[in-house]
C-alpha cells in the first residue's frame, strides 16, 4: 500500500515522543533537570530528551578533554614556583608554533637559569591539539578544562605567565588519575633514590 | 536486502596482468629508452619520457589492466632543477604502479592525461595551480585552489606565504628569547598580498568567472519555443552545499544542461603547512582535513609515516585504532544519511536522531583523546595514550545494543518512504565503467556496482583478521547509495564487535614518543578506505625531520569528478541531493 512507508517511519517518530514521557516518569519528572541527572540525560540508556540546555546546563568535561594549556605551579599565590625550566621543549613541539618563552637569567652572573622569566601563549592561534603538555618532561605544562574563553577584546589573548599559571591543587582536581600517577611515579622515584643512598652508605 | 550484498557479484574491474614488476617491464619494453627505472634511493615505479606518457598511459589502462589512476601530483625537486609530475594507478587487485614524468623546471610541460584517466581532470587542474606544471591538452587548465590574482605557485620550494619566518619548525624566536608578536603586527594588513607582475586589483576583470560560465554546454534548439538557459550559482553560501562550495549550473527551465563545481573558497595550503611541521605535527593538521572523520584522517597519516619510517606498532594499539576508524565511519555515515535527508527536505529529524548516536560516540572520543573532532589520537608507531578506565564498558554497551538497534530504527524510519523513493531511485546514475575513470572511491564507487574497498584489496593495519562484506549495490542511484551507507554501518558494527572481543592487554606505543622523527629519504604513498572513499598520503622525505613533499589524495574533491556526469539532465532540486550522495567534507575539498 502506498503511503505505509511514511506511516511506519511514523510510528518510529511517535515512539521516540512517548519515550520522552516515559523517560520522565523513569526519572521521578524534575529529577531530570538537576544537574547530578545531566550525564544520564546523554547516555547510552537514555530513550527520551537528550539535549542540554547550554549554557544553563554544562555537562561535566572528560578527564582527558583538553583547551588551552596552563602552567602549574607549587606555593602560594603570591610565591609561585612553577614547575617549568625554561627548556623549550613545549615551544618547539607545538604546531601553529603559539609559545613564546624567555629564560630567566642570573642578574649577577648573567647565567640561564632553570625557570622562565616570561612565558605567553597566544590563545588564538593555539588548536588546543595537547602537544606542549604531551612531551613536556617535568609536568609542569597541562590541559585546561576551561573552556569558555570568549572576550571582546583580542589583546587579551596572547596570554601571559601570570595568566597561564594554576596551582597544583588545581591540576589535582581537573585530572586526579593523572595527578595520583604522578605522585605515585615520584614517590616510587624517591623510595628508589633514598634506597640507593643508604646502599652507598652501608659501602662506605 | 542482505542477499544483495554478496561479493563476487557486480562489475569487476579488470584483472592486472601480473604484477606491478611485470607491468613495469611491460612498459619499458614497449617504450625502450622512453621509460626507465626510478633507481633513486627509496624512489619506486618508473620515470617515463614526456612525449611518451599518453601512449604509455593508454598501455597501462588498456592491455596492462590499471583501470584506475587514484592520484596525481607535482613534486619540486628545487635542488636539481626539475618539476615531477607523479601518478599512481591501480589494477583490480594489484598495487600501486608509479609513473613520472620530471620536466624542467623552467618550462613545466606534461601532456594531459584527462582523455586517458577522467579523474586527472580536478587533481592535474590542482598541480597546475600548486606547482605551476602545464598540463598540456587539459580541456580547463585553470587554477582550481587559488585565484587569478593570486602570484607565483604556492607550492613550490621558493614561494613564501605572508608571515613567512622560516623554512621548518620549529621557529628561532621561540626560545630561549621568545619576544611575543602577532604575526599581523610584523606585517599589517594590505602588505601581505602579492599580486603577479602585470596585474592590478583595481583594473581586474574576472575572466576567469566569465569563462566559467562561457566553458558550459548549452543546448541549441531547433524550432519550436526559443527559449534562453540560464546560469545560476549554488554556493559559496548556500545551506545545502555542505560548506563553502560553488556550483555553477546551466539550467534549461528547470532542467539542468551542465555544471560545474568551483573550489577553493576554504583552501588553507594544507600541505604547505606541512611540509613546514615536522612528522609528528602534522598529525593535529590532518584532524582539519575532513572534520567528520578525524581519527581516520590521522590513521592515514601515520600509516604512511610507518611505512616510511619503518615502524611497528604494538599489537593493542593496531586494535584500538580499528576500533576508533570504525566508529568514525559509523559517525560519519549518520551524518551523511542525516544530511541527504535534509537536503531533500526531511527538515532536521533524521539528522537529530543520527546525532543523538553520534554524540554518544563523541563522548568516546572525548574519553580517549580529549576532543570531540579534533582528536588528534594517532601517533607514529601507536596512540596517544591507552584507553581510559571504563571506556570498553561503555563503548561495549553502545556497539553490542544501542547501535544495531538504532540501524535497524533507522531503516524502518527511513528505508521504505515513498517521498524518499521517489526523490532518490534514479536520480544521479553513474555507471561502473564511469565510476572507476572517473576515479570515484568509497560508497560511491560500491554503489555503481563495483566491489572494491581498500580494506579487503589492499588490507592496511590489521583489517585482514576480521570478518565483513564489502557493500555493493548495483542501481548506481542516490536510493543505492543511502542503502550501502546504511549496510556498511553494520558491517563496521561487526568488525567493531571482532575487534572489541579479541583486543588484547599490552602497550600501546613502539619506542619513545618524540615531537621529531627522522626518516630515510624516500617516497610512500598510502591509501586507506576512509568513510568517505580512498584516502591516500603522499610522502617525499629527504631524509630530515620534515616532509619534502606531503600531499593529501583528497577523497572528497576527486568524488566531486563526476557531479557533472551524474546532474545532467536532472532537475535543479537533485543536484542536492545528488552532492549530498557523494558526502563531501569542504575541509578536505579544499585543504
Amino acid at each position: 500500500m502506498y503511503g505505509l512507508g511514511i506511516l511506519k517511519g511514523l510510528s518510529v517518530t511517535m515512539k521516540h515522543f512517548v519515550n520522552t514521557y516515559v523517560d520522565d516518569i523513569k526519572w521521578g519528572f524534575g529529577k531530570r533537570y538537576t544537574p547530578g541527572v545531566l550525564p544520564a540525560r546523554q547516555s547510552a540508556e537514555a530513550r527520551g530528551v537528550f539535549t542540554v540546555q547550554y549554557p544553563e546546563e554544562v555537562l561535566p568535561p572528560q578527564e582527558r578533554f583538553r583547551f588551552v594549556p596552563f602552567l602549574v605551579y607549587e606555593g602560594t599565590d603570591e610565591e609561585r614556583q612553577y614547575r617549568c625550566t625554561a627548556c623549550g621543549i613545549c615551544a618547539k613541539a607545538c604546531p601553529p608554533q603559539c609559545i613564546w618563552i624567555v629564560r630567566a637569567k642570573d642578574p649577577e652572573t648573567g647565567k640561564p637559569l632553570r625557570r622562565p622569566a616570561e612565558f605567553y601563549v597566544d590563545i588564538d592561534i593555539c588548536m588546543n591539539c595537547g602537544s606542549c603538555a604531551e612531551y613536556c618532561p617535568f609536568d609542569a605544562l597541562k590541559m585546561d578544562h576551561d573552556f569558555e574563553l570568549a572576550d571582546h577584546d583580542r589583546a587579551k589573548h596572547i596570554y601571559d605567565l601570570q595568566q597561564l599559571g594554576q596551582p597544583v591543587e588545581y591540576y589535582a582536581k581537573i585530572r586526579p588519575t593523572y595527578y595520583a600517577a604522578e605522585q605515585e611515579a615520584k614517590a616510587a622515584k624517591a623510595d628508589r633514590a633514598a634506597k640507593a643512598k643508604a646502599a652507598r652508605r652501608e659501602k662506605k | 536486502m542482505n542477499e544483495q550484498v554478496a561479493e563476487s557479484e557486480g562489475v569487476q574491474l579488470d584483472a592486472a596482468v601480473g604484477s606491478v614488476e611485470q607491468a613495469c617491464q611491460a612498459l619499458r619494453e614497449a617504450f625502450p629508452g622512453k621509460v626507465r627505472p626510478d633507481e633513486r634511493e627509496g624512489y619506486e615505479g618508473v620515470i617515463v619520457d614526456a612525449d611518451a606518457l599518453v601512449s604509455a598511459a593508454l598501455l597501462l589502462r588498456d592491455e596492462l589492466g590499471f583501470r584506475y589512476l587514484s592520484s596525481v601530483t607535482g613534486v619540486d625537486y628545487a635542488n636539481d632543477g626539475l618539476l615531477e609530475s607523479v601518478y599512481h594507478a591501480y589494477g583490480a587487485e594489484s598495487g600501486a604502479l608509479v609513473f613520472k614524468v620530471q620536466v624542467d623546471r623552467g618550462n613545466p610541460e606534461v601532456p594531459s592525461l584527462v582523455s586517458v584517466w577522467p579523474s586527472a581532470n580536478f587533481q592535474e587542474r590542482e598541480s597546475y595551480d600548486m606547482y605551476g606544471i602545464r598540463y598540456a591538452g587539459h580541456p580547463n587548465l585553470q587554477r582550481i585552489l587559488t585565484w587569478e590574482g593570486f602570484a607565483g605557485h604556492p607550492m613550490r620550494k621558493d614561494w613564501r606565504e605572508p608571515y613567512y619566518e622560516e623554512d621548518h619548525k620549529p621557529f628561532k624566536t621561540r626560545h630561549p628569547d621568545g619576544g611575543v608578536f602577532r604575526a599581523e603586527d610584523r606585517t599589517p594588513f594590505g602588505r601581505n598580498v602579492q599580486y603577479p607582475p602585470g596585474f592590478d586589483p583595481e583594473k581586474w576583470e574576472d575572466t576567469a568567472q566569465s569563462s566559467v560560465y562561457e566553458g558550459l554546454m548549452r543546448e541549441v534548439k531547433e524550432g519550436g519555443l526559443q527559449t534562453e538557459c540560464i546560469t545560476i550559482n549554488v554556493g559559496p553560501q548556500h545551506p545545502s552545499t555542505h560548506g563553502v562550495l560553488r556550483v555553477v549550473v546551466v539550467l534549461d527551465g528547470e532542467e539542468v544542461v551542465d555544471l560545474m563545481p568551483v573550489l577553493g573558497y576554504l583552501h588553507r595550503n594544507h600541505e604547505k603547512i606541512g611540509e613546514r611541521c615536522t612528522f609528528p605535527q602534522i598529525i593535529p593538521y590532518t584532524d582539519r582535513l575532513d572534520y567528520v572523520c578525524s581519527m581516520s584522517n590521522g590513521l592515514g597519516y601515520v600509516l604512511a609515516v610507518e611505512k616510511l619510517v619503518g615502524v611497528q606498532p604494538p599489537e593493542r594499539a593496531e586494535y584500538i585504532r580499528v576500533i576508533m576508524a570504525e566508529l568514525t565511519r559509523i559517525v560519519n555515515h549518520l551524518m551523511a544519511i542525516g544530511f541527504l535527508w535534509n537536503d531533500v527536505g526531511a527538515y532536521f529529524t533524521p539528522v537529530i536522531y543520527a546525532f543523538n548516536e553520534r554524540e554518544l560516540i563523541l563522548d568516546l572520543f572525548e574519553m580517549v583523546s580529549g576532543s570531540r573532532m579534533m582528536c588528534n589520537y594517532m601517533r607514529v608507531g601507536g596512540v596517544f595514550e591507552d584507553l581510559p578506565t571504563g571506556w570498553m564498558e561503555k563503548a561495549q554497551a553502545l556497539v553490542f545494543d544501542r547501535l544495531p538497534r538504532f540501524v535497524d530504527e533507522f531503516h524502518r524510519l527511513l528505508t521504505e518512504n515513498e517521498i524518499w523513493r521517489s526523490r532518490s531511485m534514479g536520480v544521479g546514475i553513474l555507471p561502473a565503467e564511469q565510476a572507476v575513470a572517473m576515479g570515484a572511491t568509497g560508497p560511491l564507487l560500491r554503489a555503481s556496482g563495483v566491489p572494491y574497498d581498500i580494506r579487503r584489496v589492499e588490507p592496511y593495519s590489521i583489517y585482514d583478521r576480521f570478518d565483513f562484506d564489502v557493500v555493493v549495490r548495483h542501481n548506481a542511484d542516490v536510493y543505492d547509495r543511502f542503502l550501502v551507507r546504511m549496510e556498511e554501518m553494520r558491517q563496521s558494527l561487526r568488525i567493531l564487535r571482532q575487534a572489541m572481543s579479541q583486543i588484547p592487554a599490552g602497550p600501546v606505543q613502539t619506542g619513545k614518543k618524540n615531537w621529531t622523527i627522522k626518516a630515510p629519504a624516500g617516497e610512500v604513498y598510502h591509501r586507506i578506505e576512509a568513510p568517505k572513499g580512498e584516502l591516500g598520503f603522499y610522502l617525499v622525505s629527504d631524509g630530515g625531520s620534515n616532509p619534502w613533499r606531503y600531499h593529501v589524495r583528497s577523497t572528497s574533491m576527486i568524488n566531486l569528478t563526476p557531479l557533472a556526469e551524474m546532474c545532467r539532465g536532472h532537475k535543479v532540486a537533485d543536484v542536492v541531493v545528488i552532492l549530498g550522495s557523494i558526502d563531501i567534507t569542504l575541509g578536505e575539498v579544499d585543504r
